[in-house]
């Protein structure tokens, strides 16, 4: 039978419309248990490469023959000669272009709201990885917010909507991936804005972004009105964006809130963690609707792959802003943590301009979850 | 560390590096020792799984610049 390549952009579609799919993981073990593709009608099998050596005969009969198969690995070399076997034992398949390396890069644009005076306002989700970035376009200007690495991706988005970037920012200092601002600042000539506090090391030159700063997108139309919110990180900063939108960067998550220890300093920002969401957070309206910078599961996406709910809502139905006891909040956010995202150090010191990894490098660096919440 | 046979897998990406091991592996004795070179980052992760699924021993991994070396003693 037949063997094909499915694309990343395909496989999104899949986890957006919820639709059914097979996946045949053959990497080892430990990477799969760690990382995999999700999607809330996905089923699995986990069956490494190396052992599927000497033939496919005995997996075929925990293969559906119903539903689409697709053969998964690390960067697609060992997927094709899996499916090539399997459609060689008579069934159709595909295989991941590009692998896991394709699948944590893939970014799918969604508009999540109109702004005032035309604006518009675009999430770009990262399903592979859990990040989220976002575009602010008005009156042919732009500002991005927390973008990736893969920084075409906003480039020729801009410029197919035929508007030119004015402004980077980044919530905070990440620590779970590397951040494109810098690259898209000194490609646009943008100004890229990052919290001071959190900047304390970087080796470059970028404009401080402060509480109470407010920045116009357009023609002095939308604004962007930073509020200092530090917890996850010491300089972390939300946005309010046309009084209608709440970017909480990795403060806040839909179904969970932000770590404070990836800096290594836990005990000390704890308490910041708690005045951001029991008090700053309480003075604002409940109906912002909140955009954090990541998700961690599945069951976060909306239906139309969006990651967005009002302030209200979270009020009432996130446990993390639900913990009446100090202490207690005190030791979910301290203790049995869970493991801290790959490179995390690395990814930090690339972030401040100390390390400058090639791509393959930045890549690897990048590989697993972003884990920077706490349920 | 005494190896009767070295595999040079350089340059190859994967599941080339351990479609080469399993065959040099097959071509030693029991208790021998093969040495592998790689340059494919995921040939760590992916040798250290697959010797312990055939019940071989990963005796030692070392990093040399950009080459990965290891040592696998056949069950």
């Amino acid at each position: 039978m037949s063997m094909k390549a499915m694309n990343s952009k395909e496989v999104a579609n899949k986890v957006v419309n919820k639709e059914e799919l097979f996946i045949l993981d053959v990497r080892n073990e430990g990477d799969f248990e760690d990382w995999k593709i999700e999607g809330e009608n996905f089923a699995y099998l986990n069956t490494p490469y190396f052992d599927l050596l000497d033939g496919v005969e005995g997996i075929m009969d925990k293969l559906p023959k119903e539903k689409d198969i697709l053969v998964v690995c690390a960067k697609e070399g060992s997927s094709v000669m899996v499916a090539e076997m399997l459609s060689e034992a008579g069934l159709d398949v595909s295989y991941l272009e590009g692998g896991m390396k394709a699948w944590s890069e893939h970014m799918e644009p969604v508009k999540v709201g109109e702004l005032s005076g035309g604006g518009e306002l675009y999430q770009f989700v990262r399903l592979g990885k859990g990040c989220l970035s976002y575009m602010v376009i008005s009156n042919g200007e732009a500002a991005i917010i927390d973008a990736t690495r893969m920084t075409d991706i906003f480039t020729s988005f801009a410029e197919e909507a035929g508007v030119t970037i004015k402004h980077v920012f980044d919530t905070h200092l990440h620590a779970d991936h590397i951040s494109g601002g810098r690259k898209i600042a000194q490609a646009t000539g943008a100004t890229y804005w990052l919290p001071p506090k959190d900047a304390s090391e970087v080796t470059y030159e970028y404009q401080a972004l402060e509480d109470g700063n407010e920045v116009k997108i357009g023609d002095t139309i939308i604004t962007i009105h930073a509020l200092y919110s530090p917890g996850h990180t010491i300089g972390s900063t939300s946005f309010v964006v046309d009084e209608k939108y709440l970017m909480s960067g990795d403060i806040l998550f839909i179904d969970s809130i932000g770590r404070p220890d990836l800096a290594g300093l836990a005990e000390d920002w704890v308490g910041d963690l708690r005045d951001t969401l029991y008090k700053r957070y309480r003075e604002l309206s409940d109906d912002l609707v909140v955009l954090p910078a990541h998700f961690m599961i599945i069951d976060e996406l909306n239906d139309d792959g969006s990651v967005a709910e009002k302030l209200g809502t979270l009020f009432t139905y996130n446990h993390g802003l639900n913990i009446e006891d100090e202490a207690e909040f005190r030791s979910m956010v301290t203790e049995n943590l869970p493991p801290q995202p790959n490179a995390y150090q690395e990814i930090r010191e690339t972030n401040m301009g100390k390390l400058t990894p090639d791509e393959e490098k930045q890549r690897e660096m990048e590989i697993g979850p972003n884990r920077c919440a706490v349920r | 560390m005494e190896s009767v046979k070295v595999l040079d897998a350089k340059g190859l990406a994967c599941p080339m590096p351990i479609v080469k091991t399993r065959k040099a592996i097959q071509e030693i004795n029991a208790g021998e020792i093969l040495e592998v070179h790689a340059t494919d980052k995921g040939a760590k992760s992916d040798l250290a799984a697959w010797a312990k699924s055939g019940g071989h021993e990963l005796l030692k991994d070392t990093q040399e610049g950009d080459v990965l070396k290891f040592w696998i003693k056949k069950a």
